[in-house]
């Protein structure tokens, strides 16, 4: 059990700012799958961020499995087997796919986990032979990069929690299909909580709890109904914007 | 040869055993063990020190290895080494040089290599330096390359400095004919107080030559580098010069790449760069278990792979 108790987060080095997260209070239960979901800018992938400890709150805690996690760096997370999927991933020069996959499952060298690295690759639709030798650099397509990411998340045996960012970002319509198929056999994993941020209605449809994340907030059930609603509507001139238009 | 010298062949020529095919290996100043073979014949230079190596016409799949040892200090050695690769020829050339400085003077040596490569032949050269030793003494090494490309043939080098040279001043130059191309591959790593400065001088003489360098390197803590690369084409010719740097701690670098078009059809491209490691790197593999150090580490294998 993940659980987030009255995380603020402010951008470092500007005290002034508005907080991009504002007390959030979240409790994620082991084995189930949540998708978050709200309007761009409205905090999701920095709550993702504060979950994986490349953000520290400002103020707040968080534990794990009633332990608390707040100090730890980000290593001490992962090892703890917590995993993120980057929104936007980074390239690496001279970093080949297999590499990346090896280090992502955990064993030293390449050619050990081969077997499992092209399984990984095969479930997110890339063909081992094509693209294990590959470098993660600027050769690969925006949905090729997207897909290894997942790969790397799929990959780690010690997985507990699980947070993919916007997984379906340039994922091709025909390959959405797999990625829908992959989270629903990541379900039936025992001992791994999920949590998808997405924009999508058929990611929507798999969770257990949809959790709608806006201005820094986690908005309750109530508002949750009326938010889906205008969640188009999130611009705060919205009277200005549409006479100018 | 002792487990010393059997070490650093492993390090700096990848061998484990005797090499296959022609070597030569020279060791504190003179040549200690020499083979040549059916089409490859190493000789002695007459006027000077150093050899001169013959690749036969049409020889097809050889190798020559031609590493140098140094372990004693106070070592100033200079060889000369030709090498004449005839037409037809595909052949790979391994050498490089180990300073093991067990004292307090300075250990250095200074290659200078000469290639002609015939027409279409096709040359792999792979040189790796490297220096260690227990002493305070320096530990220096000075490459020259000179290259000559004829018609159709074809270079493929690789040059690694990783760790261990306090200083080097390299120098590579090359003439390329007609149709005739080039790939040359410099990675370097320098740290402490070392200092690493490298000049490359490509002239795209003939019709359709096409040349390119990929430049590496890692700048660690107080060491300095410097990277001269400059090309020029005379003709309709294709050269492309690319610098990639990651500085680190208090370290310097410079990367001045020079393009210099004598014709209209000459297409030169330099692209340079130079930072730290990308912060969303070092998270990313963070975030799969490894610890900061560890992380950087498997950036800079990869950048310098
Ligand atoms: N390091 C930072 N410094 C300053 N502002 C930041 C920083 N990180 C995020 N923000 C701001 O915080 C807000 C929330 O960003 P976040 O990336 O969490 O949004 P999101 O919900 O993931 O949006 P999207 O749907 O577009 O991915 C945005 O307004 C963003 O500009
Ligand atoms: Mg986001």
């Amino acid at each position: 059990m993940l659980e987030l108790k009255d995380i603020s987060y402010y951008p470092e080095g500007e005290k002034n700012a508005e907080a991009i997260l504002k007390e959030i209070n979240l409790v994620l239960e082991n084995n189930r799958f949540y998708v978050i979901t709200g309007p761009n800018g409205g905090g999701k992938s920095s709550l993702a961020k504060i979950i994986m400890g490349i953000y520290r709150p400002s103020s707040g805690k968080i534990f794990l499995n009633g332990k608390e996690i707040t100090d730890l760096s980000i290593t001490e997370r992962a090892r703890l087997g917590i995993g993120y999927a980057f929104q936007q991933p980074p390239r690496f020069k001279g970093i080949t796919v297999e590499k990346l996959l090896s280090l992502s499952c955990g064993c030293s060298t390449g050619s050990e986990c081969l077997g499992a690295g092209c399984h990984y690759l095969y479930d997110v639709g890339l063909c081992p032979k094509d693209y294990e030798k590959r470098e993660v650099n600027a050769s690969l397509s925006g949905g090729e990069l997207k897909r290894i990411e997942i790969a790397t998340l799929l990959s780690r045996e010690d997985l507990r929690i699980a947070v993919f960012d916007e997984p379906e970002a340039g994922i091709d319509l025909w390959s959405f299909n797999r990625l829908t198929e992959i989270f629903e056999r990541i379900k039936q994993k025992k001992n791994l909580t999920t949590v998808v941020i997405s924009h999508q209605e058929r990611v929507l449809r798999l969770a257990d709890e949809i959790i709608l994340v806006a201005n820094g907030r986690i908005q309750e059930n109530e508002a949750q109904a009326a938010f889906l609603e205008n969640i188009i509507d999130t611009c705060s001139c919205r009277k200005e914007c549409q006479e100018r238009v | 040869m002792d487990k010393l010298d059997r070490e650093m062949l492993i390090k700096i020529a990848d061998l484990h055993e005797t090499p296959q095919g022609a070597y030569n290996i020279r060791k504190n100043g003179q040549g200690v063990e020499r083979r040549s073979t059916a089409n490859i014949e190493i000789r002695t230079k007459e006027d000077k020190p150093g050899i001169d190596i013959i690749v036969k016409p049409g020889t097809k799949g050889e190798s020559v290895h031609i590493p140098v040892l140094i372990t004693a200090e106070g070592l100033d050695d200079l060889v000369y080494n030709t090498f004449y690769i005839g037409e037809d020829a595909d052949v790979l050339i391994v050498a490089g040089c180990g300073i093991h400085n067990p004292g307090q003077k300075k250990a250095q040596h200074n290659g200078v290599h000469t290639f002609y490569v015939g027409k279409r032949a096709r040359l792999r050269y792979v040189e790796k330096h490297y220096g260690e030793g227990e002493g305070t003494g320096e530990r220096i090494l000075n490459p020259q390359t000179f290259l000559e490309l004829e018609e159709g043939a074809s270079a493929e080098l690789e040059m690694v400095q990783i760790r261990g040279v306090d200083s080097t001043k390299r120098e590579t130059k090359a003439r390329l004919g007609k149709e005739a191309h080039i790939l040359i591959t410099e990675k370097v790593l320098t740290h402490g107080r070392q200092t690493a400065e490298s000049e490359m001088e490509i002239e795209l003489r003939g019709e359709a030559a096409v040349a390119q360098i990929i430049s590496r390197s890692v700048v660690q803590e107080q060491s300095r580098q410097v990277f001269y690369p400059r090309m020029s084409g005379y003709c309709r010719c294709r050269g492309h010069v690319q610098c990639d740097a990651i500085i680190m701690d208090q370290a310097t670098v410079r990367a001045i790449p020079e393009i210099t078009a004598y014709h209209a059809d000459a297409q030169l491209i330099h692209e340079a760069a130079i930072g730290r490691i990308a912060g969303e790197q070092l998270i990313k593999l963070m975030t799969l278990g490894l610890s900061e150090k560890e992380a950087e580490e498997t950036i800079l294998e990869g950048f310098l792979r």
